[in-house]
């Protein structure tokens, strides 16, 4: 099973290596990492393939939530999701087996973007495991070099985010300190 | 209505509303334009002698007044020389804000003089680290650090502030209020769950009090004695833990853990409700877990939901502030005992209670915790129990890391919170001095210790310039081995005592070290002195330097033996064995 964490975090410096700085601090290995804006040009979304036991993870998490800069971190291993990723394979293949190719890709819905004489770049996307089962497919037809853009998820429960309010400072207090003399 | 000023003013102008007294730092280029406007300013600068020793003692100011420490150091160096004060208030949950200079902005990324990746390399010694770049940015991101540092889970926070913001001119208007909207604070607790503890813990056969850090930084000390009076529980507190309760009070057993008392190790093990008060299971107090209280069920009760369950899965979680959470639970034990007093269930409980609280004294009197004394050599258990009488539990005493540092949290009673300093989490060895500098620059009028060995002493000895030059009346006493004591130790018990790299060689002569810094300094290594020697330097208005000689071999019992369980403690050193006449 995927173990896959997704967080919503503020976009600014930094917040990107905190979180991942949490996983390598404890050795823990990451699979993929993807991020991105969301509606809110503020806030990223990152999802992180990990490895990592169950009740490591949630000690992970809970650390993530600690973060200033992350406002919601769930774990959606156990909880219904979308996971996806894409591939791009590309494929030398001797001229008897490019039809053969071709129809692997149909099969896994995949799109043809280059064609030559030296073989074919396949795009596909899908869940992570019907991508590895592609790539060892294509594998079988001659050299690949595959580059995976990392799990994306999202949960099938929307979940309430809580966000905290505005605290008051101290300087905003009634009494107004005294002038500083300027220089 | 807003001004136009200098960052550096408006840095300043904010640390004012924050209601900072005191900086602890040691200027340099990129900081002179802040320097300049703290000039003559109402807010004391204290010049340390090197950085570390700016955040030590920004911890000592903070861990002795609740309040938040700020130090402050200049680009590359000046901020890489704090790392190991800021990693040393993340572990122990010491609330300070770190001001740093930066290059230019546009400098940044470019090898610049002192350019150091302040940022970067904080990053992971911080709660929270900022860089600022443009003055816009300022006043909000200073008072962020100041609700960071002082909320929740306290922590050092840092700012790293670029030079064009200092030099720059911008608007300042006084900042409202902070946005953070992914930083959330628990405070109130679980109704249910607190409710659940109430019933756990009146119902308990054997209750224990198992208290930490967390206990002072909520300022609960009130809150935790009638806790204390309801439940009747033996209390144990941690290194961190200590003054929480006073020392004197009866329900008080003593320190866990490595080199805690026997009473409390048992009293942990057998106990049959733990109930743990903002405190982490510590390795230190744990050691293996899996031997750790196994048949007690555990309410843990924490500011952190990080820590709840990361060591130990407690039966009833609560995640809020303690100063919230006691009374509330207090008033459900009150509610709880009223309703069956005199029942045969209640009595049958009080039997248990009473039988537990015979067990638990004949554990301290099996293997309690003593002053040893000799008639040749000053002990260092000696040495502890006269700063516990000299100190009338009243002293400020800022403790190094190692065997003396062991002593002191077995031998010196507290009566309250805030008079022990420590480096627990990190124990950074060098707090000790720095740390009495902090603790005296925000109590004027308080005796202050720095209790430290001839080791830590040593990491931080620039400091008696600090102390000579600012006319801090510290009591610097050196507990002198001649060792590496703690290391010492572990070499002597598990290494074939092969004393590799411990014997430290060329200590100074304390008297001529005090006079060449302008105050009185003793060495003293007769038992008979210690005392007058001790009163000396209490009497002495200004700083004092005593050395004092301990026997070199003393061993630091008990001590469980690492991945032992707690209950397997090593009381006292093997038995001579006797060879059997041929």
């Amino acid at each position: 099973m995927l173990q896959v964490i997704s967080l919503l975090m503020e976009n600014k410096p930094g917040a990107l290596m905190r979180v991942t700085g949490l996983l390598s601090q404890r050795g823990y290995n990451i699979e993929s990492l993807t991020v991105a804006r969301t509606l809110d040009p503020e806030l990223s979304r990152m999802t992180i393939v990990v490895d990592v036991d169950a009740v490591q993870r949630q000690q992970v998490i809970k650390q993530m939530n600690k973060l200033i800069n992350v406002l919601q971190a769930s774990d959606l291993t156990e909880s219904p999701a979308v996971v996806r990723e894409l591939v791009l394979v590309r494929v030398r293949t001797a001229q008897e087996s490019r039809t053969a190719v071709l129809k692997e890709a149909e099969i896994f819905a995949g799109r043809v973007v280059d064609s030559s004489t030296e073989g074919f770049v396949i795009e596909v996307t899908g869940d992570p495991e019907k991508l590895g089962e592609f790539i060892d497919v294509m594998g079988s037809y001659g050299e690949v070099e595959v580059t995976r853009s990392g799990a994306l998820a999202i949960a099938l429960e929307a979940r309430k985010l809580r966000l905290q309010p505005p605290v008051p400072t101290k300087a905003g207090s009634k009494e107004e300190l005294q002038a500083e003399p300027q220089p | 209505m807003s001004t136009l000023m200098s960052g550096a003013r408006m840095l300043l102008e904010c640390l004012a509303r924050e209601g900072v007294d005191c900086i602890f730092g040691y200027p340099g280029g990129v900081t002179i334009p802040f320097y300049d406007v703290l000039y003559e300013h109402r807010i004391r600068h204290v010049l340390v002698r090197h950085e570390e020793n700016a955040a030590f003692a920004a911890e000592g100011y903070a861990r002795s007044t609740g309040k938040v420490g700020v130090c402050c150091a200049t680009s590359g160096p000046g901020a890489t020389n704090l790392t190991t004060g800021l990693v040393n208030a993340l572990m122990d949950s010491i609330p300070i804000v770190a001001l740093t200079g930066q290059v230019t902005s546009k400098l940044i990324g470019s090898d610049a003089f002192q350019e150091g990746d302040t940022f970067g390399i904080t990053r992971s010694c911080t709660k929270h680290n900022y860089l600022v770049k443009r003055i816009e940015d300022l006043a909000q991101t200073i008072h962020e650090a100041f609700y960071v540092a002082s909320s929740g889970r306290p922590g050092p926070v840092l700012v790293d502030i670029t030079k064009d913001v200092f030099q720059g001119q911008g608007h300042y208007q006084p900042v409202a209020a902070v946005h953070l909207p992914g930083y959330k604070v628990f405070t109130e607790g679980h109704t249910g769950q607190i409710r659940r503890a109430a019933q756990l813990i009146h119902e308990a056969e054997r209750p224990l009090i198992y208290g930490g850090g967390g206990l002072i930084a909520a300022g609960a000390s009130p809150e935790l004695r009638e806790t204390v009076e309801l439940t009747d529980a033996p209390v144990v507190l941690t290194l961190l833990g200590l003054g929480a309760l006073p020392a004197e009070h009866p329900n008080f057993i003593s320190m866990p853990g490595m080199h805690g008392s026997y009473a409390a190790n048992m009293a942990l093990t057998n106990c049959d409700a733990m109930i743990a008060l903002g405190t982490r299971f510590d390795d230190r107090v744990t050691s293996h877990l899996a031997a750790f209280a196994p048949h007690a069920k555990v309410v843990h009760v924490d500011i952190d939901p990080a820590e709840i369950g990361k060591n130990r899965v407690p039966d009833v979680p609560i995640v809020g502030d303690l100063k919230r959470i006691l009374p509330k639970l207090n008033r459900l034990l009150t509610e709880l005992a009223g309703a069956e007093a005199k029942t045969p269930a209640a009595e049958k409980r009080t039997a248990a209670r009473r039988a537990w609280w015979r067990q638990v004294r004949e554990w301290k009197r099996e293997h309690p915790l003593r002053v040893e004394t000799s008639e040749t050599e000053i002990k260092p258990q000696h040495l502890m129990g006269e700063v516990d009488r000299i100190s009338g539990g009243k002293a400020i005493v800022c403790s190094d890391v190692g065997q003396h540092q062991m002593w002191a949290a077995q031998l010196i009673r507290f009566s309250g919170p805030r008079l022990w300093l420590s480096s627990g989490g990190l124990g950074s060895m060098g707090f000790g001095l720095p740390a009495a500098v902090g603790a005296q620059v925000a109590h004027p009028g308080k005796l202050v210790f720095a209790l430290v060995g001839d080791g830590g002493f040593q990491m931080s000895i620039p400091e008696l310039s600090t102390v000579a030059g600012n006319h801090l009346p510290i009591k610097i006493v050196v507990m002198n081995n001649g060792y590496l004591g703690m290391v010492r130790q572990w070499q002597t018990l598990f290494y074939n005592n092969r004393l590799s790299a411990v014997k430290l060689d060329g200590f100074p002569d304390v008297e001529k070290l005090a006079a060449a810094y302008g105050f009185q300094g003793r060495i003293v290594a007769k038992p008979g002195e210690l005392r007058g020697a001790l009163e000396a330097a209490v009497r002495e208005p200004g700083p004092y330097l005593l050395s004092v000689k301990v026997s070199p071999m003393e061993n630091v019992y008990p001590m469980v033996p690492a991945g032992a369980a707690i209950s397997e403690m090593v009381l006292g050193p093997p038995e001579p064995v006797e060879v059997p006449a041929k």
